[in-house]
């Protein structure tokens, strides 16, 4: 994969070759903490998203008049922000979502994923660039949940967009037994693991380093 | 006294927060690869969380609540968890430099962990009394201490065994704590609150 202009790079970045949740192995509690259903486990990655979005946007614009001493405190009080405005949005907006996420909506605010992004990338570079970085990170971060929960929730509950009874779809008919192990915490460590060895092995073979 | 214990309970085994929470996920794959190093962390967190638990309890019963600042929950409480973690390594390496010299390089790692503020959050979002938090916030660490211990035994064991290379490193280690989290998964409904 070769990104001409540096621009095309910051944006694919984030998607494959440095996807947060399968090659960095940031921000994993979200990831398996709310992946039990494809429907919360792409609320909370486009939830972070927007977090990642816009605090990379205000950090750089702000770049230049953050001293580099107490700069970590100052990215932690931008992130809160954001984090409180998305809180309050889902619990205006997406009341049911909002439950099922339940304190990982406030924990958005100590995924590495925005901190890291904040300290290694958006804190040095020009704006639109650290735009371009939060949007293929935040993609990456929403492609990796939608990927685990699909598996969890098509193992474990034999459906798509669950838990909603109107809206789930049985896939395998009636009389399919799922394998509950796949909605249950263990199962959520062991889809994961799993996932990153076929990771590897894709990487591996497709020679993406 | 009832609930005390079985708060005590319920948090190191039943909701265990690393193992069937998904809280401190970071900490607990990144130092539990060898058995000193995870016992430094452990003796932090349970540190730092029960002062952190401690101080925003308070902070959020007679500040935010009467004041009616809600909102500004999550700013207040990472804010105080950072500066709390500042505040006890400069204690730390004053008062007792051997512990410092312990507890030092984990100290900082603790801001972002999750489980930290997340015992804050869930104190406050369960109604429970000053005591019950506090008890709570030891529970849920001797919990994350627990499973980041016996985490780091298996992965010292796990360093000499033959694997095939795609599996090695945090995968074979997230599919161990697959089958440790089904260990614990036999905790539950034993008991709740």
């Amino acid at each position: 994969m070769k990104a001409s202009s540096p621009y095309l790079q910051d944006f694919t970045r984030g998607i494959v070759k440095e996807n947060p949740v399968f090659v960095a192995l940031l921000g994993m509690c979200p990831t398996l903490g709310v992946t039990a259903f494809i429907v919360n486990g792409v609320g909370m990655g486009l939830a972070a998203a927007a977090v990642l979005i816009a605090s990379n946007l205000v950090i750089s614009l702000l770049r230049n008049y953050i001293p580099s001493q107490v700069r970590i405190p100052c990215f932690i009080v931008i992130i809160a922000t954001f984090v409180t405005i998305i809180e309050m949005v889902l619990q205006a907006f997406q009341p049911v979502l909002y439950e099922a996420l339940g304190v990982f909506v406030p924990l958005i605010v100590v995924n590495c994923i925005i901190l890291g992004r904040a300290e290694a990338f958006a804190s040095k570079r020009p704006v639109l660039r650290s735009l371009l970085d939060g949007i293929g990170m935040g993609i990456g971060f929403t492609l990796a949940l939608l990927i685990l929960s699909a598996v969890r929730e098509i193992l474990g509950h034999g459906t798509i967009l669950g838990p909603d009874p109107e809206s789930a779809i049985h896939l395998f008919g009636a009389n399919f037994e799922p394998m509950a192990l796949f909605a249950q915490p263990p199962g959520a460590f062991i889809a994961l693991g799993l996932l990153l060895a076929i990771v590897n092995l894709l990487f591996k073979r497709f020679n993406i380093k | 006294m009832e609930k005390l214990l079985s708060i005590i309970f319920i948090y190191i085994f039943v909701e265990n927060f690393v193992l069937q929470r998904f809280f401190g996920i970071c900490p607990f794959l990144g130092v539990s690869r060898k058995m000193e190093t995870a016992i430094g962390m452990s003796m932090a967190v349970v540190f730092v969380m029960t002062m952190a638990t401690l101080v925003t309890w308070l902070l959020y019963t007679f500040v935010l609540v009467p004041f009616n600042l809600t909102y500004l929950q999550i700013v207040t409480f990472i804010l105080v968890i950072a500066s709390l973690v500042q505040l006890v390594e400069i204690v730390l390496r004053k008062i007792s430099p051997t512990l410092y010299q312990g507890l030092g390089i984990f100290l900082p790692l603790i801001t972002t962990n999750c489980a930290v503020m997340a015992v804050a959050l869930l104190a406050v979002r369960q109604e429970f009394s000053f005591l019950e938090s506090v008890v709570f916030a030891i529970a849920a660490s001797i919990g994350f201490s627990l499973a980041l211990i016996i985490m780091a035994g298996i992965r010292e064991r796990l360093e000499l065994a033959e694997m095939p290379d795609v599996l090695q490193g945090s995968a074979v280690t997230l599919i161990t704590a697959g089958i440790l989290s089904l260990a614990f998964l036999g905790f539950k409904g034993m008991l709740t609150l």
